[in-house]
């Protein structure tokens, strides 16, 4: 990748208001081509409004945003053209089969018919629903519709996959196979920017991250990076600190790098040099597990809910 | 405007699939009104204008039913597209501008319109009541029909909140057009005033169009109508575009 390259998505202080509602505030983010970010944040963090901004279909608010270097407020046409859009609700069409989602979708690209249909068959086999091209939607399993909507975003072979929540809703397994899909998309190279509020599906996909929370940005990075970063390496949680004796949840704390509480759930964190062994006696009887940390915990450490640092 | 094509093609797709449904309501619809207005209160009504009730009433009742098949597409059928199916969602993801796909939507209604009317004009053929050759030109009324009140439809979709409000734009709009606007009866049997108020009315005009037509008494006196409903239909054309990127594109 060449340094002087455009980044596909470039936006700085970008911001939107629905009424009084701020609900996306300075929100600076970059994609580079082949990268895969996320934008991860709980219910109305401003995830889906950044991404319908980046798609032309909510005006910028403020700041500025540039789309393959083009303004979606003069070129949303040619920037739509290069995109490939999954959106959160099922926007399949239900009046048409498999097939002819992907073929009409296609027009909509000025596809030519014989390349659409080539076009069509291979991403039916790509997303393994080749057996039911001329089924209708409505008897989809949810995963399967999920990856007939991945299909169609690709049907125009786009520089840029925008996926907005692409597994919420979805069983393990069905959400496996997505995950599978998308992984598959990204070593291919296909530039990614999607959404979520699973954590597992940030650190599963994306090279960055970019945790919201209330229209602003808390923290960006790799997962692993920011992981480290933000909480250390391990993690003692405590299911029910109330049944610890006194003045044992102050020597844990002396013990651990920091600690955070949300309710009767204590996390105790551990950063490089530090070792949880010390603290395992005095859980004897305690239920608690150890296990690595996770973008979870930076991100419960970030949304607030600390004791103290 | 290539997108509006590609939006009245999957309009089509997805009607090709439920074409028998649909046909059943395009051709039930005008044989209703023709038995029920034509042969049944017809033998009962003396002719207008010298002509046989059936025979008067036939090319306002063609230019009602293209109104009615538009209103109908461009209310219940866009709203259910843009608010349940997220259809418009879906396409506005693609380089397809709302613009396209309001023109492709109501250029939809206006084809349904347009089918309508061939059904009715082999109606009016089956039942003898065909007037002059110009007859074959309603098929142009029908879709101009089509396309104003398509429009008009689609401006109210993309005001309404709810379904029920379908049925002011029905009750307002579509029922009291086709009941006053010289379809039953002749306008200029209404007392002044209330004439004044039926030239208001898009309908009015297209049905004066509809029965010069079927007479063969095309001359320029019809210009004023022509004009009048080519105006309001850009008007309502360019107002449906408006309000419906106004609701989507926030």
């Amino acid at each position: 990748m060449l340094a002087s390259e455009t980044p596909l998505i470039e936006a700085r202080r970008l911001t939107k208001t629905f009424g009084r509602r701020t609900v996306v505030d300075g929100v600076d983010l970059e994609v580079r081509r082949g990268e895969c970010v996320g934008l991860l944040g709980p219910n109305g963090a401003g995830k889906t409004t950044t991404i319908h901004m980046v798609a032309c279909y909510v005006k910028v608010g403020g700041g500025e945003l540039r789309v393959f270097g083009l303004d979606p407020a003069r070129d949303a046409r040619d920037i739509k053209r290069r995109l490939g859009v999954v959106p959160q609700e099922d926007s399949l069409d239900p009046d048409l089969t498999v097939l002819t989602n992907l073929t009409v979708y296609a027009r909509y690209f000025e596809i030519p018919r014989a390349k659409a249909a080539a076009r069509a068959a291979e991403l039916l086999q790509f997303v393994q629903l080749e057996e039911r091209a001329r089924d209708p939607i409505r008897i989809l399993s949810g995963g399967m519709r999920r990856r007939l909507a991945l299909a169609r975003a690709l049907i125009s072979r786009p520089d840029l996959l925008i996926l907005d929540e692409p597994t919420t809703g979805l069983d393990p397994q069905a959400r496996h196979l997505v995950w599978q899909k998308l992984r598959g998309l990204r070593q291919g190279g296909v530039t990614m920017l999607l959404t979520t509020h699973y954590m597992e599906e940030a650190a599963q996909l994306c090279d960055r991250v970019l945790i919201l929370d209330q229209g602003r940005i808390l923290a960006a990075g790799a997962p692993a990076a920011l992981v480290d970063e933000h909480v250390g390496r391990e993690v003692i949680e405590l299911h029910d600190a109330g049944a610890l004796a006194p003045g044992v949840l102050e020597r844990l704390t002396g013990l651990s790098d920091s600690v955070e509480r949300a309710g009767d759930e204590v996390y105790l964190y551990f950063r490089d040099g530090r070792s949880p062994a010390a603290v395992l006696p005095l859980l004897e009887r305690a239920a608690f597990a150890h296990r690595p940390a996770t973008l979870e915990d930076v991100f419960l450490r970030l949304t607030g809910r600390e004791l103290r640092d | 405007m290539r997108g509006a094509v590609r939006v009245w093609q999957r309009n089509f797709e997805s009607w090709k699939r439920f074409y028998r449904a649909s046909l059943v309501g395009n051709v039930l619809d005008p044989v209703l009104y023709f038995v029920a207005m034509g042969f049944g209160l017809g033998a009962f009504v003396r002719p207008i204008q010298g002509e046989p009730y059936l025979s008067f009433i036939a090319p306002g009742l063609l230019a009602g039913v293209a109104m009615n098949t538009a209103a109908f597409e461009n209310t219940i059928g866009s709203f259910v597209r843009m608010e349940e199916q997220k259809t418009f969602k879906s396409i506005l993801m693609t380089p397809v501008s709302i613009g396209e796909l309001a023109v492709g939507e109501i250029l939809w209604g206006a084809s349904k319109s347009l089918l309508s009317g061939s059904i009715f004009l082999i109606l009016i053929r089956l039942t003898g009541t065909w007037g002059s050759p110009l007859e074959l030109l309603n098929l142009g009324v029908a879709f101009l029909v089509g396309v104003l009140f398509g429009s008009m439809a689609l401006c109210w979709t993309a005001l309404s909140p709810s379904y029920d409000f379908f049925n002011y734009f029905f009750t307002f709009v579509v029922s009291v057009m086709f009941l006053f606007s010289g379809i039953f009866f002749p306008v200029e049997a209404l007392p002044a005033w209330a004439a004044g108020l039926a030239w208001l009315l898009p309908l009015t005009h297209a049905v004066d169009l509809a029965r010069a037509l079927h007479r063969g008494t095309w001359d320029a006196s019809l210009l004023p109508d022509l004009v009048w409903m080519l105006v309001a239909t850009a008007l309502f054309l360019w107002l449906a575009a408006r309000l419906l990127e106004r609701r989507i594109i926030k």
